[in-house]
């Protein structure tokens, strides 16, 4: 290239047009960052745009501008732009930094817009005496130039304002040659090479192949892997544009514990872990714990504590037969694992140990409702219904009832079953209460029975008794499949308008009788003494019961889950980084503050005396000049003026 | 001979400057340091001791450099000794002792503060209207007790939260409500700093403006929002850190603010002069060239101020989320108001731009800021989810 070539790109790429117009540029690219959610999975955008603009907004890299090429040009612009403007600055600053400008010349000096002239009587020796210690005064550091005719002083302070210009400058540059080190820009870089490939499928670790797989020896990473309590990692993963890549790690990462702390109100108040880094380097495990605000350094490897979850509790629980006819089984499910019941897998997704919720009662009032998990129920075809559900009975209107949601979609709310607890507590009434309405020979005895003890029913023929009995059992089989909800679909399909009314109310009490003998049948085998009447507690859980029992259908399981004891087992959610790029950012970041403070506080100001002897006295000539602040500047001229000007004359 | 007269010009050292309420002043900001460290030592990590050592000199310098703010300093300690004795070790005592109930209890202290800076700025539009220097001093003086109030209202807030629970207690610029506080404070003392310094009173009407709106969102955030209570601090904000990094911005956003208000004036001005030469927007308001020059300096200060806050903030970035820079939404938007202050001072101290588009593009600035520092948590989710509305 020919110098003129070099001299030109040289001054366009340090000119203040392009500095600006790349400031202006970073600060639009960064307002769409932030409107544009970054770093999203990309069937979210895809829902969220459309898939028309899905496709431009992926070519233009919207969903991570600030790694996408673009964005990363105009940042290495600006290096290159600050780059080059310190290149030119530097040695005319230093230069204007070191100079003290003692050979101005007088006509220069009285251009200047701050100068003042006067005479006085002293002799020209006898002023420099007093101008010297007039420059001290007002902090100036000072030249003297020539002797007999002319003495020129001088003076200058505040150089550090053009050290500021080129410390921020070139902080700017450190910091963002550290930050693009630490960025995902090798990766970026990798990519292109076709060295790395990014892998989208859930998989587990063994399975990851090679091409996205990252060496222990990766020099600037940032990974995060979840590990149970009581397990251990040597990997993590780096999240990358729509999927991950797996970060191998020179060391292994022991979890010993997790605990969460609470404040008396039961926000939380700290995230720890106990960890424990195995290194063959290390002649004993390095044991620290971490929390928030507090992580770990190890070969400049960072560890931070991140998030947390479930690392697999084991649940004992207890399945209750809700369509078949069967006694409850037990069976033991570790979180975020699948196991088989009733024909139907069940995904464990969470467990919480306490759920802490406002008290709907009551203001700024919390009741803990206690232990729940939440699973999925997945059928042979795939389809699934997820639930939650409680481990203790939750008190509703001064009653006890077990808790249990279902949702067909994740985008609904949960539904929730009540089911009340008997005396004890426990489910064992109520189980055996839908039981027995599932059993048919129960149920006919109990028909049967009903059909006889009626004053018609004695009289009747047993043909007829019979037809009632029948009649009892497939309302109860309608009940229990339906709900009210069946019943009354049957009665509006069978019987006209007029007739409807008191069919529906001859039905219900029929029911209602059934389901009381029932009951009673229950309340004898558990062994209650029934009386004329019942208790109010047996009572009031009958009509809670049939409720239930009305509403069983909707909840479309085939089992019902009981939680009876549990064992939690948490997992916490780290970060482990390696940024070497921050020991070019830190001292950066120190330079920056340095220079910019330097900048604006010790602006430069200059001052020049020349002093002449004019007849018997002498003639001054004042001047000055500032960079900036000169309103400030203006007040000081004034002042130093005043000042010469009340030099006291000296007797001759 | 020659020595007497040099003499006369010998500068006396900067110590030698200083007067007997400088010293008593120093000795007085040294006791409470050491009283404190003495007395609360074993809650304090070394970060906070070291805060502790740095901010004791740089108080000390503070109130050399500017002597108004001795007094107003030692009145703030007065005020909220008195209510720290006041309260001794029952927080219940805010609702019964009279002087709490009534001034000094960090919510009483904050009404105030509010109730006066509204008078005061009526009295600065009183000002500009009348331009009866009487009214001038009224006002000036109802802002040094409003600032006065809002300080106190900190401090005692600092201690209420500890009387809640030893684990409660935390530096009371952890959420919107106690930010807006320091917002309007810091303002008003940048202000009351350039008033003394420049002489410049009739500026007030315009910057107690901002601060008044500033009031007006707190209460509304008290009385709808029951914003005002003492929250525990989430994990992610228990850090030394918060008590250097939220300071450090609130020089800056106030420092903004004064600037586009400033702006606004000088906008103002710029009309009257060829539209109402004899009103008194042209007549009462200070010369244009000192209102570039304000304007410049507070553009100055706030750019240094955020400059640093946002330092500490990458570094306390680096310490509890892994990263010294995330690209997080507020993030982001402090890296945009830095941007586009930037480029204004560029503007201004390379190509001499001054004048009206400088002073339209200050106003343009606050807006930017005043994004960055309200719009972030109202509109983008992110990391800094403390603060929402």
């Amino acid at each position: 290239m020919p110098q003129s070539t070099i001299r030109i790109l040289l001054r366009f790429l340090g000119s203040m047009n392009l500095a600006i117009t790349l400031l202006v540029a970073i600060a639009i690219a960064a307002v769409i960052g932030t409107v544009v959610q970054q770093n999203q999975p990309y069937p979210d955008y895809v829902l969220k745009f459309g898939p028309f603009w899905f496709e431009v907004f992926k070519k233009l890299e919207l969903f991570n501008v600030y790694s996408s090429a673009w964005f990363l040009t105009i940042l290495g612009f600006l290096v290159l732009s600050t780059s080059v403007c310190v290149y030119r600055n530097l040695p005319g600053m230093l230069r204007d930094v070191a100079d003290y400008r003692e050979h101005a010349q007088r006509a220069a000096l009285q251009k200047l817009e701050h100068r003042f002239e006067l005479t006085n009587i002293n002799n020209a020796e006898q002023n420099r005496v007093l101008i010297a210690a007039l420059l001290v005064r007002h902090r100036y550091s000072f030249r003297q130039q020539g002797e007999h005719n002319a003495t020129l002083f001088a003076g200058k302070k505040g150089s550090g304002g053009r050290l500021g210009y080129i410390f921020s400058h070139v902080a700017i540059v450190v910091i963002c040659i550290g930050g693009l080190l630490d960025g995902n820009l090798p990766l970026k870089i990798a990519e292109w090479r076709g060295e790395i490939a990014v892998e989208t499928r859930r998989i587990t670790a063994g399975e990851i192949p090679a091409i996205s797989t990252l060496p222990a020896d990766n020099a600037s990473f940032r990974a995060n892997v979840d590990i149970a309590e009581g397990g251990q990692a040597d990997l993590a993963f780096v999240d990358y544009k729509d999927g991950y890549l797996l970060q191998k790690l020179p060391f292994t990462i022991r979890v010993e514990d997790f605990r969460i702390e609470h404040y008396p109100s039961g926000q939380p108040k700290s995230f720890e872990s106990d960890l424990e880094i195995v290194d063959a380097d290390l002649p004993q495990p390095l044991k620290q714990t971490i929390s928030v605000n507090h992580p770990l350094s190890y070969k400049g490897y960072s560890v931070y504590q991140n998030s947390f979850g479930d690392g697999g509790s084991k649940l004992n629980l207890k399945a209750w037969p809700l369509l078949a006819r069967q006694a409850p089984t037990l069976l033991q499910a570790t979180v975020k694992q699948h196991a088989e019941i009733a024909g139907q897998t069940l995904e464990i997704s969470d467990f919480r140990p306490f759920n802490v919720n406002p008290d709907p009662s009551g203001e700024k009032k919390f009741v803990n409702l206690g232990p729940s998990f939440q699973y999925k129920l997945r059928n042979a075809t795939g389809t699934a219904n997820e639930y939650i559900t409680y481990m203790q009975p939750v008190r509703q209107d001064g009653r006890l009832f077990y808790l249990s949601g279902m949702r067909a979609k994740p985008s609904e709310p949960f539904n929730y079953w009540f089911i009340p607890a008997d005396k004890e507590n426990w489910l064992t009434r109520f189980m055996a209460f839908y039981q027995a309405l599932r059993n048919s020979e129960k149920l006919q005895a109990v028909a049967a029975k009903i059909a006889n003890s009626s004053e018609q029913g004695k009289q009747s023929a047993s043909k007829d008794r019979q037809a009632v009995e029948q009649f009892m059992l497939a309302l109860a089989e309608q009940f229990v499949d339906g709900g009210y909800e069946k019943i009354s679909t049957g009665i509006e399909q069978a019987v006209e308008e007029p007739r409807r009314q008191a069919v529906s109310e001859m039905y219900a009490a029929a029911l209602r009788q059934l389901l009381k003998n029932v009951y009673l049948d229950v309340l004898r085998e558990e062994g209650v003494e029934i009386g004329e009447t019942l208790s109010d507690f047996d009572s009031s859980f009958f009509s809670d019961a049939v409720e239930a029992v009305n509403l069983a259908h909707h909840y479309a399981a085939p089992v019902f889950l009981e939680l009876e004891s549990f064992k939690h087992i948490e997992a916490t959610g780290l970060q482990i980084t390696r940024s070497p790029g921050k020991w070019l950012v830190f001292p950066g970041c120190l330079l920056l503050v340095l220079g910019v403070f330097c900048m604006f506080y010790l602006p430069q100001r200059r001052l020049w005396v020349l002093v002449e002897p004019r007849g018997n006295g002498s003639a001054i000539l004042l001047a000055g000049s500032a960079l900036r602040n000169r309103y400030d500047f203006d007040k000081e001229f004034e002042l130093i003026k005043q000042q010469l000007t009340q030099i006291p004359a000296f007797a001759q | 001979m020659e020595n007497t007269l040099q003499q006369q010009y010998r500068q006396p050292s900067y110590f030698q400057l200083r007067t007997a309420f400088d010293w008593l002043w120093a000795a007085l900001a040294a006791a409470g340091a050491a009283y404190i460290y003495a007395q609360y030592q074993a809650l304090m990590d070394g970060y906070e001791i070291a805060i502790l050592l740095v901010t004791t000199p740089l108080l000390i310098w503070l109130g050399w450099s500017w002597p108004a703010l001795k007094k107003f300093s030692l009145t703030v300690a007065v005020f909220s000794l008195l209510a720290i004795s006041g309260y001794g070790n029952d927080l219940s005592a805010g609702e019964t002792a009279f002087l709490l109930k009534y001034l000094l209890a960090s919510q009483s202290a904050i009404m105030w503060m509010s109730a006066l800076y509204v008078m005061a700025t009526i009295a600065y539009v009183g000002l500009l209207l009348s331009g009866r220097e009487f009214i001038g001093k009224v006002a000036s003086a109802l802002t040094w007790s409003a600032t006065a109030m809002g300080m106190t209202g900190l401090m005692v807030r600092w201690r209420e939260s500890y009387l809640m629970g030893a684990d409660v207690g935390h530096i009371p610029v952890s959420n919107l409500y106690e930010v807006f506080i320091l917002f309007a404070i810091m303002t008003a003392l940048l202000y009351l700093h350039y008033e003394q310094h420049y002489k410049t009173r009739s500026l007030g009407a315009f910057v107690l403006l901002v601060i008044s709106a500033a009031v007006g969102f707190l209460l509304w955030y008290t009385f709808d929002r029951h914003a005002d209570g003492i929250q525990p601090l989430v994990p992610a904000l228990n850090s030394y850190w918060m008590k250097i990094h939220v300071p450090a911005n609130f020089v800056g956003y106030g420092a903004f603010s004064l600037a586009a208000m400033i702006g606004v004036a000088f906008v103002l001005k710029n009309r009257a002069e060829t539209v109402n030469p004899q009103g008194f927007i042209h007549t009462r308001l200070p010369e244009l060239a000192l209102l570039d020059d304000l304007m410049y300096k507070a553009i100055a200060l706030g750019f240094a101020f955020f400059t640093l806050a946002t330092i500490l903030g990458a570094l306390w970035a680096a310490e509890a989320w892994g990263g010294y820079w995330s690209w997080d939404p507020k993030e982001t938007w402090a890296l945009i108001v830095w941007l586009n202050y930037a480029a204004w001072l560029h503007m201004r101290l390379t190509k001499g731009w001054n004048g009206k588009p400088m002073a339209w593009w200050a106003i343009i600035g606050f807006f930017v800021t005043l994004f960055a520092f309200l719009g972030v948590n109202m509109f983008l989710s992110g990391l800094h989810s403390y603060g929402e509305l």
